[in-house]
């Protein structure tokens, strides 16, 4: 098995969303992250879907989903020819003595301090799975209180667009 | 970007499937074309209930099957005064199925219309069942008024979502104005493709709306692009295969039938003189007398059907997907055997057994195009020699024939009823079977010479298809002699239908083939669960209840019984020569007769059991 990255464009409609994670449970795939927003086009909406599946079973779920009404096009992004982001924010301990320690580990990786509270930071990172794993790695040793993250957004390099094509078009 | 039209669709549901799939995909309709019919309606001021029904009009519709309730009642209203004949049935799925019936027998699309909540969920039977066997029909449901969505408000059901994995696509409608857009696409999405169920679910508040009726509507489906031609080096690939194979098959399935491609198929087999199996679904698409057809493979097929499929060095499917009950274990399927998929749905398509050939596209175009593959392969004096394959399957055709053995106990032999049915309805009956060994029997004891006359549940195994379908295949075909062939445990489940086909004037024939008890679990419990007879006995020969003559004649209907093979043509002649009422023969058949031949659930197809204990001797050495 391996983790794949689908990005599928599908009409801005209710339920859009209940049919495609739906379809996933239904053939038996586990859905390792998903994340959905409006695309340029504000009828267009790309749901990202990171998946661990073998190739053929991957194959079947995508035919399956191409068959889905409502979605437009799905594209495979491979991951060294595209970009990829998660979100995380996380409420860290952080008592005066050993701030300026979590503010380092905030700087090292590029994160931002969003919220301050006498004894929390609040930080946020984007990044790659792996550098966001390695940043709570670092921040674990002072406490998580409390941590939320978003699913994965991707995108490919190069100047090449994939929400063109006749059927984006015509949405 | 191409849009389907509603003289599109108007066209799809009226004429030959064959003739309109080439007429959409060869003259692309132009979206703002006037429609052949109606003519283009000028906006009028109507409900939604009554654009619901002006648009089924304009959409060429002249039959529903349906109950109304609170919900859909608006709809109700405009119906009364409606071309569109509304036939009230007694149970949600008995609309469902008929409307199954009708498609199947017609080839358009099927209609049926039910209330919210309960009205809605008794029909999800019947779209299951469609969908399983890509039946193009059409479900309307009342949902409750759009504030009270989510509230649980009385006779509320969530059906979009309840139907959501069993549709080809379903709406919940938001507002009056989308009306005829919506239904407009729901038949296209239904009756386009691969066909299958499209559910409209209304909430009450927009039926009664005020809105702007007019036709033709656009139609918005960006992402729906069916590819109805196959690419030509996957065909000439095809072909070439076809023409050096030693021992092929054409392995046909439903598809072939949707596609109105049988008369293809015949010109394609016989060109290649290649052997041909047609699936549960495909009965009817090659004639079962012509002398290339080996029969039905799979679960219960003939021997020499499921040899083919074992032994052939290339499988040519058409329109067919592999099921499990046509290649049991799916590892030792076919081993040797080069695979040619060709398939509307992609996706099915290597799904379960790996295509070495895959041609995605409508069976009609790709059968002809594959005609033309093969002359070309013909010219370039390319032909395969299937003397020695002819030879072999000749020889287990003449070992191992369909047939049975004559109850020791003196009982009346249920395929012996079946086969005399069939001989004397003859091939232009439309037959219908509900789901167990009386399927597998009139698949099996009927030649079926002709397309759309077998009409079965087949992907579903749905029990008590049979008698609503029949209905609804009458209604369609009201022409036709139609006989519904069912068990009495199916015939249980949807037998309040009769009322229906006597107060409305449909003259079904029902054949029960009354063997008293849940006959096809009974012989799984004969042969692997030691004859322990748990919950299959019926009770309907011990203790005749019900009393299927007494019950037909209380349903308005006229019943007759048969209890002896000296009986059974002239009671087939009486049902056969009442044309004004539906009638219902209680053939009381024994109830040990197995269905045979029989490769065992979960086994593979190389332990098909001719007999119980007897398997066929498949000269290896020849091979």
């Amino acid at each position: 098995m391996s983790k794949h990255t689908l990005s599928v464009l599908v009409e801005n409609k209710p339920g859009v969303l209940a049919r495609v994670s739906g379809l996933f449970s239904r053939r038996g795939f586990n859905i390792d992250s998903l994340a959905v927003g409006e695309t340029e086009n504000p009828q267009v909406s790309r749901i990202t879907i990171v998946v661990n599946a073998d190739e053929s079973p991957l194959e079947q779920v995508t035919k399956q989903l191409n068959k889905l009404v409502n979605v437009l096009k799905i594209v495979e992004l491979d991951p060294v020819q595209s970009v990829q982001r998660e979100l995380v924010l996380v409420k860290v301990r952080a008592e005066r003595t050993v701030r300026s320690q979590v503010m380092e580990t905030v700087d090292l990786f590029r994160a931002r301090v969003i919220d301050v509270a006498p004894d929390t930071l609040t930080i946020e990172a984007t990044g790659t799975a792996d550098k966001l794993d390695a940043l709570l790695r670092d921040l674990e040793p002072y406490g998580i209180k409390e941590m939320v993250q978003s699913g994965m957004v991707a995108i490919g390099r190069g100047s090449r667009s994939i929400t063109t094509g006749p059927a984006l078009r015509a949405a | 970007m191409t849009r389907p039209t509603p003289e599109t669709i108007a066209q799809r549901i009226h004429a030959n499937p064959a003739t309109v799939a080439a007429a959409s995909t060869a003259h692309p309709p132009v979206p703002t074309a006037a429609p052949a019919r109606p003519a283009p309606a000028s906006p009028v001021r109507a409900t939604g209930a009554g654009s619901l029904v002006k648009s089924l009009e304009a959409l060429g519709v002249d039959v529903a099957f349906g109950i109304p309730g609170g919900a859909i009642l608006p709809a109700y209203d405009p119906l009364y005064d409606s071309t569109v004949r509304h036939i009230l049935v007694r149970h949600e799925q008995g609309a469902g199925h008929a409307a199954t019936g009708y498609a199947q027998a017609t080839g358009k699309v099927g209609v049926c219309i039910a209330t919210s909540g309960p009205g809605a969920t008794n029909l999800v039977t019947p779209i299951a069942d469609a969908y399983m066997d890509s039946v193009p029909i059409v479900a309307i449901t009342g949902q409750v008024p759009r504030p009270a969505i989510g509230t649980d408000a009385f006779q509320e059901a969530d059906i979009q979502g309840i139907t959501l994995p069993i549709t080809k696509h379903n709406y919940l409608i938001q507002t009056a104005d989308e009306i005829p857009r919506v239904l407009a696409e729901a038949f296209h999405l239904a009756s386009t493709g691969r066909p299958g169920p499209v559910l409209v679910d209304i909430p009450k508040d927009i039926l009664q709306a005020q809105t702007t009726f007019s036709w033709p509507p656009t139609l918005d489906l960006p992402g729906y692009r069916p590819t109805l031609h196959p690419h030509g080096k996957q065909i000439r690939e095809a072909a070439r295969l076809m023409s050096s194979a030693r021992r092929p098959v054409l392995y046909v399935g439903g598809g072939v039938l949707k596609a109105g491609a049988t008369e293809s198929l015949r010109t394609l087999a016989e060109r290649t003189g290649i052997p041909v199996v047609t699936t549960l679904m495909a009965r009817g698409a090659f004639p079962d007398s012509h002398r290339q057809h080996l029969g039905m493979p799979g679960m219960h097929g003939t021997v020499a059907a499921v040899y083919a499929l074992q032994k052939a060095d290339l499988l040519v499917a058409l329109g067919a997907r592999f099921d499990d009950r046509v290649t049991g274990k799916l590892d030792s399927f076919a081993p040797d055997a080069a695979i040619v998929h060709a398939d509307i749905d992609p996706a099915e398509i290597g799904k379960n057994r790996a295509a070495d050939v895959p041609i995605v596209g409508d069976a009609k175009f790709v059968i002809d195009e594959l005609i033309g593959a093969v002359a070309a392969e013909e010219t370039a004096g390319r032909t395969g020699d299937r003397t020695a394959w002819w030879a072999q399957l000749d020889d287990l055709r003449h070992r191992y024939p369909l047939g049975y053995d004559e109850p020791s106990d003196g009982t009346l032999a249920p395929q012996y009823v079946i086969e005399r049915l069939g001989k004397t309805a003859g091939p232009d009956a439309i037959y219908c079977a509900g789901v167990g060994q009386h399927q597998m029997w009139a698949s099996q004891f009927i030649s079926y010479e002709k397309p759309h006359t077998w009409l079965n549940s087949g992907g579903a195994g749905t029990m008590g298809y049979a008698v609503p379908a029949a209905m609804g295949a009458k209604v369609g075909k009201p022409d036709a002699v139609v006989w519904a062939i069912d068990g009495d445990g199916c015939f249980q489940m949807t037998s309040q239908e009769l009322a229906t086909c006597a107060l409305e004037g449909i003259p079904i024939k029902v054949a029960i083939i009354n063997n008293g008890n849940l006959g096809m679990v009974r012989q799984w419990q004969t042969l692997f669960y030691g004859e322990r007879y748990s919950n299959t006995d019926l009770g309907t020969h011990k203790h005749r209840i019900p009393d299927f003559v007494k019950l037909a004649e209380a349903l308005g209907c006229i019943g007759l019984r048969c209890e002896s093979a000296a009986d059974v043509d002239q009671t087939i002649e009486a049902a056969m020569a009442i044309n004004d009422a539906p009638v219902v023969v209680d053939f009381v058949v024994g109830k040990d007769a197995m269905v045979w031949p029989m490769v065992a659930a979960g086994t593979s197809n190389d332990e098909i059991m001719f007999a119980r204990g007897v398997r066929p001797a498949f000269d290896e050495d020849e091979l």
